[in-house]
């Protein structure tokens, strides 16, 4: 297998983009991404998306996007893993690229969210559960990660409160990154007096709705300096899967498709964790968050908010955690939340990621789950 | 829902009968083409118990389409007499006098119902244990 790079990257805004569609979206991203390196020709087009044929009314989005940036007659495709699809579609890119297949392929995401009205949305989100045995019962997306909140309450006794604070974290970061969408400070009173959305999670535990979209290029690692200066490795990736439904797992205090991802990226590195600089894991909800950071290894099980409290996931303690401010605050335009990880990891490595800047960063891990927790994509960038 | 989507599913969420792994006894609910445990693809039926506790749950407020009149309910995960997990409603109570722990049993209830002319979707939720 061939090594492979990162040489370019693109990303709007997140935000509600009434006048952008889907693909003037991404076609913004595309562009930008291009822009960064010589503009090679784009050999494949393999992009995420979850709800457009829900939302936009709109399936066969690689050759709409392919059209759109003028990549026909070249392939194109969708990848779907629900909120996991970016980080899907960036695994099918680096194998396309890491075989020999091709050779220099644009990938990344793209979500629409605010083309859908009311309960559509939540609906269309929700369908990342089991349709016949949660979703059948009424099962919203917030309520089935409401629950597991609730259990890990109940199994180590921490409070609610302890989940508010880690929003202020994510809000404080984000308002550094001039792409988020909430980017401003809140405090603890704001996540615990905000509307209750399905008990104990409330608005201000949840990502929230919005629209964007980031592109990658890749192409051989011993290519990279052709078409770009500023290039970093993909030193390891890996999926892994759980059940769809909570109920069939054997713990609920643990995304064990995180587990296996990280293990198998981190071996694929050769790292361990203590070598991660700055890591973007998926927090759709503070809940989602902190088993994030138990199951990459960053934390120990259930002693995030002690840790926390102490700067263990700020530049300078165990690992920056979520300098962009997270799903929480950056936003999470789902098919394309994988996306923003890798590219504001590209950032990071490349010493361009302006006020979010972690130090030195040699080393950093995206983890993007599909699901409540039943697909993740972990990847692993190193500094060339 | 169209009907036969409803149907196939009645044996399930309407009589709690799944699979049990004739291999390695493990209990699959709902069933599997094979054993997540052993990977055998030998099955003999199952009927899961129809008491258990709730080891979890939400009340929504933000109901997905569908469910608009509903609010509040109640989702919890029930740990039956042995121990498989099922997701379901829970209902015959207040939301605010749900706890975890709590005692429970089956109940045949009608979920929800497709408009003015869909069908009306039952299943089995879970109410708490009469004395």
């Amino acid at each position: 297998m061939r090594k492979v790079a990162i040489i370019g990257t693109g990303m709007t805004k997140v935000d509600k983009h009434w006048k952008k569609s889907l693909k003037e979206l991404f076609g913004q991203a595309g562009i930008e991404a291009l822009n960064q390196t010589n503009s090679p020709a784009i050999d494949a087009l393999i992009v995420g998306n979850m709800c457009a044929s829900d939302l936009s009314d709109q399936n066969n989005i690689g050759a709409l996007l392919a059209d759109h940036l003028g990549f026909v007659p070249n392939t194109a495709y969708r990848v779907e893993a629900a909120c996991g699809s970016g980080g899907a579609a960036f695994l099918a890119a680096y194998s396309a690229v890491a075989s020999g297949m091709y050779d220099v392929v644009m990938t990344g995401g793209v979500e629409k969210l605010t083309d859908g009205v009311g309960g559509n949305t939540t609906l269309s989100l929700g369908k990342a559960a089991d349709a016949e045995y949660e979703l059948f019962y009424g099962s919203s997306f917030v309520s089935i990660n409401a629950m597991i909140m609730r259990y890990y309450m109940t199994h180590y006794g921490v409070p609610r409160e302890a989940f508010a604070d880690f929003s202020v974290l994510m809000h404080r970061n984000g308002s550094r990154n001039p792409l988020a969408q909430l980017p401003f400070e809140i405090k603890r009173e704001t996540v615990l007096d905000s509307d209750m959305i399905s008990d104990p999670i409330t608005l201000f535990d949840c990502a929230p709705v919005g629209d964007g979209a980031a592109a990658l290029i890749l192409c051989p690692l011993e290519d990279a300096k052709k078409y770009s200066d500023d290039f970093v490795e993909v030193a390891g990736i890996s999926g892994a899967t759980d059940t769809v439904d909570i109920a069939s797992r054997e713990s609920l205090l643990t995304f064990k498709s995180t587990v296996t991802a990280a293990d198998r990226a981190y071996k694929m590195a050769r790292i361990s964790t203590a070598d991660v600089d700055v890591a973007e894991i998926h927090d759709t909800f503070t809940i989602t968050g902190v088993l994030s950071l138990e199951d990459l290894g960053f934390c120990e099980r259930g002693k995030f908010h002690k840790m926390m409290m102490n700067g263990a996931f700020e530049p300078g303690g165990i690992v920056a955690v979520n300098p962009s401010g997270g799903l929480k605050s950056r936003g999470h335009p789902v098919g394309a939340t994988g996306a923003y990880q890798i590219a504001e990891l590209f950032l990071q490595l490349t010493g361009r990621a302006g006020k979010m800047q972690v130090p030195d960063a040699s080393v950093g891990v995206a983890q993007n789950i599909g699901g409540s927790g039943s697909s993740t994509y972990v990847t692993v960038l190193r500094r060339v | 829902m169209s009907v036969p989507r409803y149907w196939r599913e009645i044996p399930r969420r309407s009589r709690l009968e799944t699979v049990k792994c004739s291999e390695c006894g493990t209990i699959s609910y709902p069933p599997r083409a094979r054993c997540g445990k052993c990977g055998s693809s030998k099955f003999e039926n199952y009927k899961l118990p129809e008491k258990g506790e709730l080891i979890t749950f939400t009340i929504v407020r933000t109901p997905p389409k569908g469910f608009e009149k509903m609010p509040p309910y109640i989702i919890g995960v029930v740990k039956l007499e042995d121990g498989t997990l099922i997701t379901s409603q829970i209902t015959d109570v207040e939301p605010e006098e749900v706890n975890v722990n709590m005692k429970v049993e089956a109940v045949f209830r009608k979920v929800v119902e497709d408009g003015d002319s869909g069908i009306i979707q039952y299943a089995i939720k879970f109410r708490p244990v009469l004395k």
